[in-house]
């Protein structure tokens, strides 16, 4: 599941920036293609691509900042709705 | 806490409710268009949840949701004490609204014209209470802004300019007063920067990605010309540059034709998925 949303949440991202490269664990926002408006693209993308609803308390950049953050925390929603 | 009517549920009018309720205020949000309010709401629910995350405060939506009543009628606006207008940059649109909202509201009641062009005195002629109309320029995203535009007309009265000024203060903005003039201060200049900068796509000179780069890289601005012109709205944009052009009768407001057919062909920007650039879509 991990590996499959590393790669759905990679491809997003690189679509919309096919000039860019960055590792799965790299900071987006820190690399600086991105800003906070595409945050919340992200979290409609997630929300929509993964089938969850994100809780007010995942939602903070810190979550958002590299594809393998983003994926251990779709990991984490899919788990809590597994369980 | 303000009785306060919002006019549109398109971008802008959807960032002043939210900020009103926000804020403690009462709002009602009225649309003909029953989609748009919808959206709205969806809009309004997304918005407070990533508030926090965007650096703003945390904000509790349902909060935010109960105090904001919806419908498509304006009667709906009948016991406000302020309406603020945020409908299209279209001046037939705003001369039909305002005669049925001087029809509908108390005779106390003040109209804020959210425009982006349309000079202020024009429209409070459109009314038979030009003493309780006046202009204010929000900012896109209006919850995220700590400014706007005050604008008074030729008949506003002080005490007009009082109930505004407060209702600003009381959402934390700061009110830059400025006098009456088609786009005021902000939108003479940004309005032209994003034409000139839509030419320079439409010559081939240099591509959307590249024009922002300049301006992001050269100037340090956080955002391009025409990323601004995708959040504010393509067709907004065009809009706004016919009523320049149409009020002062300049050419150099002239609108670039390609604007014309991103509008036409419905690639208003953020809002409908594509514009200058590729977005998410909420739907």
């Amino acid at each position: 599941m991990s590996n499959d949303a590393r790669t759905q949440i990679r491809t997003f991202i690189t679509t919309k920036f096919p000039d860019v490269t960055f590792s799965d664990e790299e900071d987006i926002f820190a690399l600086g293609f991105v800003n906070s408006l595409f945050a919340m693209e992200l979290v409609m993308f997630i929300e929509k691509a993964f089938g969850t609803r994100i809780p007010n308390e995942e939602l903070h950049l810190g979550n958002f900042r590299s594809v393998a953050l983003m994926a251990d925390l779709v990991a984490r929603q899919t788990s809590a709705a597994v369980g | 806490m303000t009785n306060v009517g919002v006019v549109g549920a398109g971008v802008m009018g959807t960032g002043v409710a939210q900020d009103l309720a926000q804020h403690g205020h009462s709002v009602v949000l009225v649309d003909n268009d029953p989609d748009a309010l919808d959206a709205a709401l969806a809009r309004i629910e997304l918005e407070c949840r990533m508030s926090r995350m965007l650096g703003g405060p945390q904000v509790d939506a349902e909060a935010v949701l109960a105090s904001i009543t919806t419908g498509t009628s304006l009667e709906l606006l009948a016991e406000t004490e302020v309406v603020i207008e945020n409908i299209t940059e279209n001046w037939d649109l705003k001369s039909a609204l305002y005669a049925q909202l001087d029809v509908v509201c108390k005779a106390d009641t003040v109209f804020v014209a959210n425009t982006s062009a349309i000079p202020i005195t024009k429209i409070a002629a459109l009314t038979s209470r030009p003493d309780k109309v006046m202009g204010v320029h929000f900012m896109n995203p209006v919850p995220m802004k700590a400014a706007c535009e005050f604008i008074p007309g030729y008949h506003t009265s002080e005490q007009t300019k009082d109930v505004v000024r407060a209702l600003l203060d009381s959402v934390g903005k700061k009110s830059i007063p400025v006098n009456d003039a088609p786009g005021f201060v902000s939108n003479r200049v940004l309005m032209l920067t994003v034409n000139e900068a839509a030419f320079l796509v439409h010559e081939g000179v240099a591509d959307a990605k590249t024009v922002d780069e300049v301006f992001r890289s050269c100037f340090g601005h956080p955002m391009g010309p025409l990323e601004t012109a995708d959040l504010i709205g393509v067709d907004t944009i065009l809009y706004s540059v016919e009523v320049l052009y149409e009020q002062f009768n300049d050419s150099k407001y002239r609108p670039c034709p390609l604007l014309k057919k991103m509008t036409d062909a419905g690639l208003h920007g953020r809002k409908s998925g594509k514009g200058f650039y590729v977005y998410q879509s909420m739907g």
